[in-house]
């Protein structure tokens, strides 16, 4: 096992006491940064770290602080995006339910360098337990001055607001996000203006993910490149690898950036459940390109799962073992599409609800062999034509999945059904 | 001003340009839905995607301002797969309902389909059921969201241009609908607009629907005379099938784009007014004898009331007569009354008077002043005397005849007052083109042409004076206002030189210094302002005011 950087109080005792964080050495990154550190000083040190956004995009957190404009007329906001609504990932939920404060210090942090004086943390709709312990959080390091007025007597003032989404995927997309917590419909904006130039309320705004600012108190600490060390080339640090399905002991892991995918199910997931054979892997998320059982000596990083044709995404990683239908697998996915999308550009409206119709037919047993063409020609009419990444994020399952497993496309199609041995189409949509 | 290059053209614009008006400037047509230049940029409908050197991904033309060095394909057979891609998107859920659907023949999903249109569907499923089917939606819009492409074009037009806010994009994916916000509905005073920027057939009008295939229609621009504002204005008549509609022949108008009046809007009261080009005209000059009407021959009639004038001015003098000349006349129309009643007769009881009381206005389109061509009879200096001023003299007996144009006084002054007045008039001359209860007491009745039916121009609140065109002929025996009094001039022996409008518009801004250089050439589709209007008008009024503290 590696160092823990993010994941080491998950085991402790009350690991979401204010108590607790402080006598494992929390607050003291952010005292030491605001007391002795120049804002512009942090963002050098993030730079150096090669820290990227752990949301999904992996961008380089430095450089999109340093979008802000340098003259400031308007307040800057930080927005933490805390929408964690990628399927197969849960990793910011576990730091918002067993280490608020490491969250909250890196809020502090964070806002110190881009000199916000507010940060909105949204909140996934449905994380009521991590709203409810962070919003405690919250309470006590209000209570104990490391929130609000004149911080560790140094004159900074901070407030934190945590607002709870209302269950749309897509408010997870930082422009959307921003729409949505200024109480309208959740629609991505047009880009640019980027939000660091004009973002929420009209004011230059940073949003970054739950575990990119868990990161800031270890970058405090240690310095950018120590930080750097930790990880591999150009992907600073550690990361939360979020493990689920047909594995033996599905969870978060943290775990070195570049960490083969191999290691991950077998090593520490403890292999496929039952000893059964590996069929597949998604390994960033649902918006991540379907792997193959032979394709999972890569390393989990951004550039050499895109080199697989894949993303390394959000991180949550989803494995299927030989019983599943892929068919099956593919509905879920088109079903989550569908539903989600918002419906701004045609597209994306148009062809996720076409795509999981044509899906849905072949798995009910009705498809036609040229159905296969429409399911390769949807996504490529979908994917890059958009607004929002959404579209692209759909694209990637809907155009590898019929073309992986296209034998078990054809089955279906031909026999009305699945190969016999795989008896559970357990997932009824209608 | 960046120098960029489109399909291997190149130009140089305007800061601020977007691809799709650049390359309208090089005669490229890029197709668009969501776009609109007076809406701000929705970027919805992603059928204006381009490709674009060093761009890894094609960009939206009406979001991407032109840039120095910028090299786009916007027509190579790559760019027309996005297109046709997006077509086969939007039409997916769309019913295909054309033969049966009232945009037809200016559908823009038609159009595009002409021309980028996949013609081998692959869609196989079930569409979509949307809510809206052919369900008004407030007094004058119907929706059928079923049809609808989601470009948010009416929904940014209640936000950003009437500000009115009841519609909005309800629902997600592909069950998104327009719909209006609870407790509302689509009523405010600009509501016919968002059918014109509607591409598709989703918004139709309530009062244009099913009266006539749009292909049947043909176009004339005019100016609309319902304020003083001059919005430019289409007209748009059914000439072909005059069985359709009842035998109406106005079917719409359509607001006309013009930067410095209106932009690309109108206001309901204008788009809806056009109904009485068609109905309750006066249709045959009448006589009166005893309580009936009788029907006379233009030449007769005329004949007989340059008589009947000449008789009065023989019992009286000149003062008897009075005239209220109306800014809803053109200002040909209103020079050839100048030139007649004040050069030729001497008349000097002359007022303009507004048939209707000033109405709503708002600080948008919408003038308190419901006259089209106020400004106009001003600076023409028409207004002699006050309108109060000629109702004394009536009352004192002074003024025995009234020449009125289309107003109708029993109600500007409540009928016992008009009744009483009409009571000690001898000869009461009614030309105007729609009945109203003054007509029906005047002694002679002169049928005149609407704004519609003839060619001439209006002066607008601000000294804008603007061509209008001639969409019908007069409909039964009506005349252009001018030519009546040309014709009424010459049975009273005096000659009014009337050709063209054109001609008197030469004449009037040769002799009236107001308009002085103007011609229909200069004013062009646009409008001019007058030379000095601001000064001329500000003199006009308050020689009104005199007038009237006398």
């Amino acid at each position: 096992m590696n160092e823990l950087i993010l994941s080491k109080r998950f085991n402790l005792k009350e690991s979401h006491k204010l108590q607790t964080y402080l006598s494992t050495g929390g607050y003291r990154s952010a005292e030491r940064a605001l007391k002795t550190m120049k804002p512009e000083a942090i963002v050098e040190e993030v730079k150096v770290s090669n820290l990227r956004g752990f949301g999904g995009a992996g961008f380089s957190t430095g450089m999109k602080w340093s979008f802000l404009p340098k003259e400031r007329k308007k307040p800057v906001y930080l927005v933490v995006n805390a929408d964690e609504g990628e399927p197969g990932t849960f990793k910011d939920r576990y730091i918002m339910e067993k280490d608020p404060h490491l969250l909250i210090e890196g809020i502090l942090i964070t806002s110190f360098a881009i000199g916000s004086h507010k940060a909105y943390v949204y909140i996934r709709g449905e994380y009521v337990k991590s709203y409810r312990i962070l919003q405690g959080a919250v309470d006590e390091a209000y209570a104990k001055g490391y929130l609000g007025k004149n911080i560790f007597g140094t004159g900074f003032d901070l407030e934190v607001m945590l607002h709870m989404g209302a269950g749309a995927y897509i408010c997870g997309e930082e422009t959307a996000l921003l729409e949505s917590l200024e109480g309208k419909k959740g629609f991505p904006r047009l880009k640019p203006p980027f939000p660091a130039i004009i973002g929420l309320f009209g004011c230059p705004t940073i949003i970054n993910n739950v575990e990119t600012l868990s990161c800031l108190p270890t970058i405090i600490e240690r310095g950018g490149k120590a930080f750097a060390d930790l990880g591999c080339e150009k992907n600073g640090g550690t990361h939360l690898y979020s493990l689920s399905g047909h594995v033996e002991r599905p969870g978060v892991y943290e775990l070195r950036m570049g960490t083969p995918l191999r290691d991950l199910i077998y090593k520490y997931g403890g292999g496929i459940r039952g000893g059964k054979q590996l069929k597949a892997v998604v390994p960033g998320g649902m918006s991540a390109a379907v792997l193959k059982a032979n394709e999972i000596d890569v390393g989990l990083d951004y550039e050499s799962l895109k080199k697989a044709g894949t993303m390394l995404g959000s991180a949550g990683i989803i494995v299927m073992d030989e019983t599943t239908c892929m068919v099956e697998a593919l509905l879920v996915t088109a079903r989550f599409f569908a539903h989600e999308s918002c419906g701004q550009c045609s597209p994306c409206r148009e062809g996720t609800g076409w795509y999981y119709k044509v899906v849905q037919r072949i798995y009910e047993g009705k498809g036609r062999m040229q159905d296969l063409e429409t399911l390769m020609s949807i996504p490529v009419n979908m994917g890059g034509n958009t607004i929002c990444a959404f579209a692209d994020g759909a694209a990637m399952p809907f155009s590898s999945y019929p073309v992986k497993f296209r034998e078990e496309f054809e089955q279906h199609i031909r026999e009305g059904k699945c190969n016999p041995t795989k008896e559970n189409h357990a997932y009824a949509y209608h | 001003m960046p120098t960029l290059t489109i399909d291997g053209k190149t130009i140089t614009v305007e800061p601020g340009t977007n691809l799709i008006q650049a390359a309208e400037k090089l005669g490229i047509a890029i197709p668009y839905y969501c776009y609109h230049p007076g809406l701000s940029i929705a970027g919805n409908c992603r059928i204006c995607l381009v490709k674009m050197e060093k761009s890894p991904k094609p960009i939206i033309a009406c979001q991407t301002l032109c840039q120095e060095g910028m090299v786009v394909d916007a027509s190579s057979p790559e760019v027309g797969k996005l297109r046709q891609a997006v077509l086969e998107f939007l039409l997916i859920n769309h019913p295909l309902d054309c033969p049966v659907c009232d945009q037809a023949g200016e559908c823009w999903l038609q159009d595009y389909y002409m021309e980028f249109g996949l013609y081998d569907p692959k869609f196989n499923e079930q569409k979509v059921k949307k809510h809206f089917k052919a369900t008004p939606i407030g007094p004058t819009v119907t929706l059928d969201s079923e049809r609808c492409i989601l470009c948010s074009r009416c929904v940014r037009f209640t936000d950003e241009i009437s500000k009115t806010h009841e519609l909005g994009i309800f629902d997600r994916g592909d069950h998104s609908e327009i719909g209006i916000y609870p407790g509302k509905e689509l009523r405010n005073n600009y509501s016919g607009n968002v059918v014109d920027i509607c591409p598709v057939g989703a918004l139709t009008d309530r009062d244009f629907r099913f009266k006539c295939r749009v292909w049947y229609l043909t176009s004339t621009d005019s100016i609309c005379p319902g304020c003083s504002n001059g919005c430019n204005i289409q007209i748009h008549v059914n000439r072909e099938r005059p069985h359709h509609a009842k035998g109406e022949r106005v079917m719409r108008l359509k607001p006309r784009y013009n930067a410095e009046v209106n932009q690309w809007w109108m206001c309901d009261a204008g788009r809806y007014g056009y109904k009485f080009i068609d109905k309750d005209r006066i249709l045959i000059p009448e006589r009166r004898e005893g309580s009936l009407f009788k029907e006379e021959e233009w030449e007769k009639l005329l004949g007989s009331l340059a008589s009947s004038i000449a008789a009065l001015f023989e019992r009286y003098e000149q003062n008897a007569l009075g005239i209220c000349l109306s800014p809803q006349l053109s200002n040909e129309d209103l020079f050839m009354a100048k030139k007649f009643f004040e050069e030729q007769l001497g008349l000097p009881q002359i007022t303009v008077l507004s048939p209707s009381p000033e109405g709503d206005q708002d600080d948008f389109l919408i003038k308190s002043d419901k006259n089209p061509n106020t400004r106009g009879a001003l600076a023409l200096g028409l207004s002699k005397v006050s309108f109060e001023e000629i109702i004394q003299r009536i009352q004192k007996g002074k003024i025995k005849g009234l020449y009125l144009f289309g107003q109708d006084l029993l109600a500007l002054l409540g009928e016992s007052k008009a009744k009483e007045i009409f009571g000690k008039l001898e000869l009461i001359i009614f030309q105007g083109s729609n009945q109203n209860a003054t007509s029906k007491l005047a002694h002679v009745v002169l049928p005149s042409a609407t704004y519609a039916e003839k060619d001439g121009t209006f002066t607008n609140h601000a000294g804008r004076v603007q061509r209008f065109w001639k969409a019908l002929e007069p409909l039964g025996q009506s005349l252009p206002d001018g030519e009546i009094l040309r014709r009424l001039a010459s049975e009273m022996g005096t000659l009014l030189e009337f050709e063209t409008p054109e001609a008197i518009f030469e004449d009037l801004a040769q002799s009236i210094a107001a308009f002085r250089g103007l011609s229909y050439a200069s004013l062009g589709q646009e409008g001019k302002l007058l030379p000095d209007g601001g000064k001329v008008v500000a003199r006009a009024v308050r020689h009104e005011k005199e007038d009237s503290r006398e």
